[in-house]
């Protein structure tokens, strides 16, 4: 039946360039087949959203030709990819906050007659029931989960008569459940004749859901094999282009004393919605306490919270304890503060320009952060910095044009070595760390592996917020599962499955209902 | 679906460029001021009949001519004919408007819309001239502290208290600064109708004692150059000018206001307390404002009135953004505007029975500006325009 | 005397918020046009040079063709602001605030300068009498057989019934119709709107210049009915003042047409507070210091408007955010 499948897209030697530098597409020249899924699979940076974003309309090739249905097109705008019958869901929603969902839907058409929400609401409701989707019409966005935004999308799309769906990195967000949930919804919608391309560079899923698999290595098209045809390792070898090592070393480490006790933490949003709940652990030097959770269950309010930047209801207590065996509280503390305490803490958080970095200035600057302050003249001091800049330059083969150039320019790999390059060099006893290898392709992955794990060899206590789980098995000591805010366990890496960790991702176990779970430690 | 497609490239379409050197974007820059002023030339011609050419020595005349000036026919010395030029107008301009764009440039800096350079000029000068009104008796230096001190308190004051409620609750500071500008120029009206009482201006203040003026710490030197209160204004100015390249670039005050310029989150993570860094800077801010109005007050006019920014509170802001908050190029930008603006001076006084009135200044510089932040553009961004040849070939349906 | 001051107070709120709804439809679209107190005098300027030649050009001039002279003048006038305010923030993406007060700058030089050129009387002070009483007309039996309704409802100019009827449309357009929703897409999130297959440019561009139009309608409603129909160039400050106002106004109301309606009011009622508090409280206030309440009372309203934080009431997302598709 394969074989009978004619190209529903070809696309033509697409280049695009960014600047004068960035060449994220080279001479790509691949086929879609009709009635297919297919799965565009390569590193960051790879260039697989760039190309897949220049037949939603995004962005303009800079040369090639682009044939839907054997005619040669020009997609300049997302409205000319819209009449041809492609949607693409971002990874980013293209989705109004303040507009219910029929209103998102029917944003933009051009339908005869007025606005008649009511019959446009019925009409998503006959979509949603062909297709298996659970979507509110008259629910606003802001009130949304990820997951209910995503299916409004693909809903959005198939009201539009789209054909060709487009989705880019669609589980990035979900739970497993919910992905479970939207592979039926893509086979689904395969039964109905739609054509569906995935970006994603997550192995398995690749494998669960895709007929076909295109590879893309840095910009450059690498061939398109089937699924059935396909193994990880095979796959793995065209995407980075030589065999990695799957392996992430856990070496031993015999001492270890008590750094950071936390317990009774609670805190809520600025929509006044308990985010964290309760939540009690230890975090000992030399080792790494994994975190797990679906995104958004807390992890970013809990290291916030040590760090320093939380509100916290009352009854929190963070105690630290100093190598010497000295004892001190954190609570109520600011940054500066802890830091005066002589209390070295080291965070790397998930937001990197908006929080761990300034965006608008360059390595050198960026080095200046947390240690500006430093001494009692009134002008900062810029030789140590300028030091360390160059040391982190060459040490973890940072590409940049110059140290002065805004790290905003720096790719996100680039951006991430600047900042845990920064954090490890001050010499932390506690360092933390949140997605410390989102965005990361594989190598540069493997180089943070090793950094904490040097660490952690030193005798710093690693707090490792991640969210594959095959990493978070191999790389931590303890895993602690974040679920809604609580702490639904806490597991020896060493013995723990990947399925004990997803079950405790998605449901809090009875017994442990008020979130001191700790036993695997003792 | 009918699918109406031809498949060619749009006609034009952009994309980000590569940072382009000093020198060119210098050169775009001045290429879009000299387009500007060509422009109005050529609407000047056609509209009131001034010849371009005489429209552009005049305008010279009017900003950068060393010709004495009506008044000033009596002087003698070059001292004197040089300190009451066009010339030397355009640079005495040129610094007040500077000042208020380097006090501007650190608010900027950390993102703060302080469009109430005006209010908080205003609430320097009345508070200045409130003490030089009430207390002419003082010893002049005893006075003209008082008075500095005063008008940097009010200035600070005044941009403070946005800075607050900006800082607390995130209450919108454009509109809040505005509104601070209308109190404080109610507020100078109201001392002006008081003092004034029932004449029709206030006038110079303390005419007969020169007290709260800055010459009067020089009492006795009657004739000597550095009597000349412009030249203490002016290198007061760049002064300030200086301290201020330096404050933003090396200090750790500098620092803190970038990083919360740049990202809140950030600063926070640093450790850096935004609110004290809003609340400070606003106050320097503010305080210079205020300065400036002291300066104005004691070495200008020395008198007040609600008018006496003249707009150029405003104008400060679009000179702190056009030149990224760096005070050398304010010195330029400033510069600049004042001279459209006492070349259209002259060219009214000379052209007033065609038709040709001040506001022309208004219009020459609002083109000379558009033009010049439009060529930004040109700056950032790259026009790539479609190939002539496009594929007709292309596969019909 | 209530009366009175209501009377003078909604005279005073209808072009206040008239000049308010057009900033508004412009930051709907999501552009924050601090050009408007620019846009309003030259709006104010064309539409009086207009009537003014119109008038002295023709011996007998029909009211017809003067209410078409002055508005069609103020509305083209001010929408070529919007223009250029859409030319540059919008194709060549200059930030809005800067390129806003750049056009304050011009556009009250402009007025001037125009009306010192077309009129030629430096000192200014001239009056266009028959606009003025064109402006002024009131509804024949309605404004004057009902008494105190009559008084407080109907002693206005045509221009207040027309405020309210646009206060009314736009609210239908923004709730109602499909231009509205995709009108208030382009200002919450411009890149959902493109990624929809909306004309982003095109309701940017729309919206300010019909948006400033509006205000330029403002402008000359200002000047023939609350100046009386005398144009003098220092009423431009005056002018300038009305058009800062009105940007204040815009948040004062949530962004909804109908809530500038009773906004203005308040404001019209705090602006001539200096006239009759004082004789209502039989007190002695100084005419400056009370004419600080309006701002004063804008400053109270953007505070409170900042504690409470339910998102409708907000604002649209991306305003004075400039958009570029391809930004990465």
């Amino acid at each position: 039946m394969e074989n009978k499948r004619t190209p529903v897209i070809q696309l033509k030697g697409i280049t695009k360039r960014f600047g004068t530098k960035v060449l994220a597409n080279d001479n790509i020249t691949m086929d879609i087949l009709d009635g297919e899924v297919l799965a565009l699979l390569g590193e960051n940076g790879s260039g697989k959203t760039t190309l897949l974003n220049m037949l939603s309309g995004i962005y303009y090739p800079d040369s090639g030709e682009i044939y839907v249905k054997g005619r040669r097109v020009s997609i300049k705008s997302p409205h000319d990819a819209f009449l041809l019958g492609i949607g693409m869901i971002h990874q980013h929603f293209k989705l109004v906050n303040v507009f219910t969902a029929t209103e998102n839907i029917v944003l933009g058409l051009k339908e005869k007659g007025g606005l008649d929400l009511k019959a446009a609401a019925n009409r998503i409701r006959e979509i949603c029931d062909e297709y298996g989707f659970d979507v509110n019409p008259n629910q606003k966005v802001y009130d949304m989960t990820v997951s209910q935004k995503q299916t409004l999308e693909i809903v959005k799309a198939l009201y539009r008569g789209a054909d060709i769906l487009i989705l880019d990195e669609p589980t990035a967000v979900l739970t497993p459940q919910e992905t479970e949930k939207l592979f039926s919804v893509i086979r689904n919608m395969q039964a109905a004749g739609k054509t569906i391309i995935i970006i994603t560079h997550k192995l398995q899923e690749v494998l669960a859901i895709s007929d076909r698999v295109a590879i893309l290595r840095k910009g450059e098209y690498i061939a398109t094999v089937k699924t059935s045809e396909a193994t990880v390792s095979s796959l793995t070898e065209m995407m980075v282009g030589k065999s990695v090592g799957l392996n992430i070393e856990r070496p031993e480490v015999k001492e270890r004393s008590l750094r950071l006790k936390v317990s009774g933490l609670s805190c809520r949003n600025a929509d006044n919605i308990e985010v964290l709940k309760d939540v009690s652990f230890e975090a000992y030097s030399g080792e790494i306490l994994g975190v797990a959770g679906i995104s958004g269950c807390g992890q970013k309010e809990m290291l916030e919270a040590i760090a320093g930047l939380q509100k916290l209801e009352p009854g929190a207590e963070i105690t630290y304890t100093h190598p010497s065996g000295e004892t001190e509280t954190l609570i109520g503390k600011s940054p500066k503060q802890i830091r005066k305490m002589g209390v070295s803490l080291s965070f790397v958080p998930e937001d990197r320009l908006g929080m761990g970095l300034v965006g608008g200035m360059g390595m050198v600057d960026n080095m200046l952060l947390k240690d500006y302050n430093r001494g009692p003249s009134p002008l900062t001091d810029k030789k140590p910095s300028k030091e360390l800049a160059e040391r982190i330059h060459d040490e973890l083969g940072v590409v940049t044009p110059s140290l002065s150039t805004p790290v905003r320019m720096l790719s996100g790999g680039n951006v991430q070595k600047v900042l845990v390059g920064r954090e490890l060099a001050s010499a932390p006893t506690v360092l933390m760390t949140a997605y410390a290898v989102r965005g990361l392709d594989i190598n540069t992955s493997y180089v943070i592996y090793d950094l904490l794990n040097e660490q952690k060899q030193k005798g710093v206590a690693v707090i490792f917020v991640g969210e594959e789980l095959d990493v978070l098995l191999a790389l931590s000591d303890r895993i602690l599962v974040l679920c809604g805010g609580r702490i639904s366990g806490i597991l020896d890496a060493r013995t723990a499955t990947k399925e004990q960790v997803g079950y405790l991702m998605t449901n809090i176990p009875e017994a442990e209902e008020g979130g001191n779970a700790d036993d695997s430690q003792k | 679906m009918t699918v109406r497609n031809n498949g060619r490239d749009p006609f034009v379409h952009l994309t980000k460029r590569a940072p382009v050197s000093a020198l060119a974007g210098l050169l775009i820059r001045a290429g879009a001021f000299v387009f500007a002023v060509l422009l109005c030339a050529i609407v000047v011609w056609i509209m009131i009949g001034v010849d371009p050419i005489t429209f552009l020595k005049t305008m010279f005349t009017g900003s950068f001519g060393i010709q004495k000036l009506e008044n000033a026919k009596n002087f003698t010395s070059f001292w004197r004919i040089f300190t009451s030029s066009y010339f030397w107008t355009t640079f005495k301009t040129g610094c007040k408007l500077l000042l208020l764009a380097v006090a501007l440039a650190p608010a900027f800096k950390m993102k703060f819309w302080n469009i109430g350079a005006e209010g908080q000029f205003l609430a320097g000068a009345i508070s200045a001239t409130y003490i030089m009104f009430n207390y002419p008796g003082l010893n002049p230096v005893v006075l003209l502290i008082l008075m500095l001190t005063v008008s940097l308190i009010a200035g600070a004051i005044w941009g403070i208290v946005p800075a607050l409620f900006k800082a607390k609750w995130g209450t919108n500071e454009t509109l809040f600064t505005l509104m601070m500008n209308y109190i404080a120029i109610k507020i100078v009206d109201f001392f002006f109708n008081k003092w004034r009482g029932t004449k029709s201006a206030l006038g110079i203040i303390n005419i007969d004692s020169e007290a709260g003026w800055l010459r009067s710490l020089w009492k006795g030197s009657e004739s000597a150059w550095f009597r000349n209160e412009d030249l203490i204004f002016m290198v007061t100015v760049l002064i300030i000018a200086v301290l201020m390249y330096y404050y933003l670039r090396l200090t750790k005050h500098g620092y803190e206001i970038a990083v919360v310029g740049d990202s809140q989150n950030t600063a926070r993570y640093a450790g850096i307390s935004v609110r004290k860094v809003i609340i400070r800077t606003m106050a320097l801010s503010g305080a210079l404002c205020g300065l400036c109005g002291f300066l104005c007050v004691s070495s200008q006019g020395h008198t007040v009135n609600s008018n006496l920014a003249g707009g150029y509170g405003f104008t400060a802001i679009i000179v702190a953004w056009l030149s990224r908050f760096n005070t050398f190029t304010m010195v330029g930008v400033s510069l600049l505007i004042v001279a459209l603006e006492n070349g259209s001076a002259l060219m009214s006084n000379t052209y007033s029975d065609l038709g040709f009135s001040v506001a022309f200044g208004k219009i020459i510089v609002g083109v000379m500006l558009l033009f010049v932040i439009g060529c930004e553009f040109f700056i950032n961004y790259k026009v790539v325009f479609r190939a002539r040849k496009t594929q007709k070939e292309a596969v019909e349906a | 005397m209530i009366l009175y001051w209501i009377q003078k107070a909604i005279a005073f709120a209808a072009f206040i918020a008239l000049a308010a709804m057009g900033e508004l439809l412009t930051e709907k679209s999501g552009g924050l046009n601090l050009g408007t107190p620019g846009t309003m005098c030259v709006g104010a300027a064309a539409g009086f040079i207009a009537a003014f030649r119109y008038c002295s050009a023709v011996a007998e001039p029909s009211v017809i063709m003067v209410l078409l002279v002055t508005l069609l003048a103020a509305f083209a006038a001010s929408a070529l602001m919007g223009l250029i305010y859409s030319f540059f923030t919008v194709t060549m993406r200059v930030n809005q605030n800067v390129v806003g007060l750049v056009l304050t700058i011009f556009g009250c030089g402009l007025a001037e300068f125009l009306s010192i050129f077309f009129i030629k009387s430096e000192t200014g002070n001239v009056r266009c009498d028959f606009a003025n009483t064109v402006f002024t007309a009131r509804i024949p039996f309605l404004s004057e057989k009902l008494g105190v309704v009559s008084d407080l409802l109907f002693s206005y100019g045509f221009m207040l019934y027309f405020t309210i009827a646009l206060a009314i449309v736009l609210t239908v357009v923004f709730n109602k119709t499909r231009v509205g929703l995709n009108l208030r897409a382009v200002g919450e999130s411009p890149s959902t709107a493109d990624a929809a297959g909306i004309n982003v440019t095109l309701y940017k561009y729309v919206a300010a210049c019909v948006g400033s139009g509006i205000t330029g309608l403002a402008g000359v409603y200002c000047v023939m009915e609350f100046k009386s129909g005398a144009w003098a160039t220092a009423d431009l400050v005056t002018i300038q003042a009305f058009g800062w106002l009105s940007v204040a106004l815009v948040i004062f109301s949530f962004w909804k047409p109908l809530n500038l309606l009773w906004g203005s009011l308040i404001f019209g009622i705090f602006y001539w507070a200096y006239l009759y508090l004082p004789q209502l409280l039989n007190v002695k206030l100084s005419t400056d210091l009370t004419q600080m309440l309006p701002y004063i009372i804008t400053i109270v309203v953007l505070i409170i408007v900042s504690f409470r934080k339910k998102k409708e009431n907000l604002g649209p997302a991306s305003l004075g955010v400039t958009y570029f598709r391809e930004e990465r």
